[in-house]
């Protein structure tokens, strides 16, 4: 397949707005301008878009519901928080094809009636500041930005919200908190962000990735588009895979391609010939799954039929020097400290879980360890207020699921097998 | 209080919100630029040019990660530790940076050249183990490479 996402990104000058045009960027938007917005949401709902930011939502229902709405100014938010561990699939587009992104938003915000977009920015990619903003001065200058864009009199108007260094700042209730000037923590829904979103107004909140697709989804059409890899869940996928494969890195491929062949064909197969251990499939959150698991296509539709979750596509490969009760350990750690500390049992929960698994890994366990790891994350499960408490919780259940004699041989012999 | 142009330049980013308060986080960003951390002038600063009170100021700002209150070293290293970096090696290159540059997760070397902070996730894990020093990312990391790296920035 053609690359579309991360088209002509070997070319230096990429994130340039003239080289962007020279690869056939800036025709989906004169062609978007040419629809009426209705329309535009038909094209996206025939190609089955769904949202790349992890949980898969279908964006044509999202962007119904903002534009039913009858209150104005909506907003048009791109989440480029990127924060799930093992994710570096937007960064790319940010800092090599920051056009893509531009254009992108800009048919959104024409089919939204949004006439105000912001992109929040994770405050660790400072490079992709730049870039950004360079790109967006050279769309306003060429009039793909402003009061009158393509002359048609349409307006949208875009700038860059950088983060500050929170994990939770991903979850979009928590991005508009943040966007307004407060702590990250999320909202209550209802009311959803497409009613009572940013500033209290209808507020679109879509991924780098997802909004990268409507220039060349608008293109082609929506059939056509629907065409491309999943019939379920169609469209171009960027999988972003690190750990030990022999060619760690971003591949762009068609939705649906399997873990197997991301792995073995694209990626090299392991390292050194190593054998495979355990694979997390889409960024830390997902569950966990064993080497005779893998065998399943990456899309949202599918992967819950085999165990876990496409998340942000994000593939973590790990071969038999890697502990797992360390990862688990690692991976809790991280929840402990990125939990905004709304609610008890994610804020107190995660603790928990990070200070058991914390003495198994370092030899102290005793009898009962993995039960009480289980019981605390049933306990928080289902009962917190955003998917954060959900996701650690998960974690535990399937590292313990898939690997227990591991987590067993560390509380008996009081050691790690692996490292010892 | 701020200089003429970082006020300038505040007022310049509030132009791009409807409100004041939405101006907050990267108000606070030019207030570390300025003062090198979020003193109590800092947050003093950044209150009165937007008008949001100290103790909302200080709230907001204690939430987020990369803001810094206490002095910092002339160059920030960043390393991540996150599963990605960790199984390819990012712990022994903490112990690095402790026995070679007297580096401490949180802390500052005696010099005041560098600080060190322990980082989740920062997006390199295709080229872990990575690292940021001030604004620039260091991927496919190793103890020698670190050295290289760490002579550019006095
Ligand atoms: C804890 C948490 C972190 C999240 N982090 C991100 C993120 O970094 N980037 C992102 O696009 N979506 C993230 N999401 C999902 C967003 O809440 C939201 O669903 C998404 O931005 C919607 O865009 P999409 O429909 O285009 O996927 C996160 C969700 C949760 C619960
Ligand atoms: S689940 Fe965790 S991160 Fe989410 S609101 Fe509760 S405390 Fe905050």
């Amino acid at each position: 397949m053609e690359r579309v996402l991360l088209k002509n990104i070997e070319n230096p000058e990429s994130a340039d707005i003239n080289e962007y045009k020279k690869a056939g960027g800036y025709k989906g938007l004169p062609k978007a301008l040419g629809m009426q917005p209705r329309e535009i949401i038909d094209e996206v709902k025939k190609a089955g878009l769904r949202g790349r930011g992890g949980a898969g939502f279908p964006v044509a229902m999202k962007w119904t519901f903002a534009s039913a709405d009858p209150k104005f100014p909506k907003y048009l938010l791109c989440n480029a928080d990127e924060g799930e561990p093992g994710t570096f699939k937007d960064r790319p587009i940010l800092e090599k094809n920051p056009h893509i992104l531009i254009e992108g938003m800009a048919i959104s915000g024409y089919a939204l009636g949004a006439e105000y977009g912001y992109v929040y920015l994770r405050g660790e990619y400072p490079g992709a500041k730049d870039v950004l903003n360079r790109a967006i001065a050279q769309a306003y200058e060429q009039g793909f930005l402003g009061d009158n864009i393509g002359g048609k009199g349409v307006r949208f108007h875009l700038a860059v919200h950088q983060g500050a260094g929170a994990y939770i700042c991903g979850e979009e209730t928590a991005l508009i908190e943040s966007l307004e000037g407060d702590k990250g923590q999320p909202r209550i829904k209802p009311p959803f962000p497409v009613n009572v979103g940013v500033f209290s107004k209808p507020t679109v909140v879509n991924n780098v990735e997802t909004l990268s697709n409507l220039p060349y989804l608008i293109e082609i059409g929506g059939e056509a588009y629907s065409k491309i890899g999943s019939p379920d869940c169609p469209g171009p996928k960027i999988y972003c895979v690190s750990g030990h494969v022999e060619r760690p890195g971003v591949y762009e491929l068609p939705m649906g391609t399997s873990l197997k062949d991301i792995i073995y064909d694209h990626c090299g197969g392991m390292k050194a010939g190593r054998k495979l251990k355990a694979v997390i499939p889409g960024g830390i959150s997902t569950p966990v799954l064993p080497p005779d698991k893998i065998d399943c296509p990456m899309d949202f539709v599918n992967m819950p039929k085999h165990g876990s979750m496409l998340g942000s596509g994000a593939v973590i490969v790990m071969d038999e020097s890697v502990c797992l009760v360390k990862v688990c350990f690692r991976a809790l750690k991280f929840f402990e400290h990125e939990s905004c500390g709304k609610c008890t049992p994610c804020r107190e929960g995660t603790g928990w879980l990070r200070k058991i698994l914390g003495r198994i890994e370092h030899g102290e366990g005793v009898d009962g360890d993995i039960e009480l790891l289980l019981s605390v994350a049933g306990n928080i499960l289902g009962k917190t207020f955003c998917p954060l408490g959900d996701g650690a919780a998960s974690v535990v259940q399937n590292f313990i699921k898939h690997f227990r004699p591991e987590f067993e041989e560390h509380i008996r012999a009081g050691k790690c097998m692996v490292n010892g | 209080m701020f200089r003429e142009t970082a006020i300038k330049e505040i007022e310049a980013i509030r132009e791009q919100y409807p409100t004041a308060r939405a101006a907050l986080l990267p108000a606070i960003y030019v207030a570390q630029r300025e003062f090198g951390w979020l003193s109590p002038e800092a947050y003093e600063s950044v209150s009165s040019v937007l008008g949001v009170p100290r103790a909302t100021v200080r709230g907001v700002a204690t939430f987020y990660a990369m803001y810094k209150h206490r002095p910092m070293g002339r160059h920030l290293v960043q390393l991540c530790t996150n599963v990605s970096c960790m199984i390819l090696g990012a712990e022994k290159l903490v112990d690095f940076l402790k026995n070679r540059y007297g580096l401490e997760a949180g802390g500052m070397s005696s010099d005041g050249r560098f600080s060190l902070v322990i980082m989740e996730c920062i997006g390199a894990c295709g080229t872990a183990p990575a690292m940021l020093v001030n604004n620039d990312f260091y991927e496919n990391l190793t103890e020698k490479y670190i050295e290289e790296i760490l002579e550019k920035y006095r």
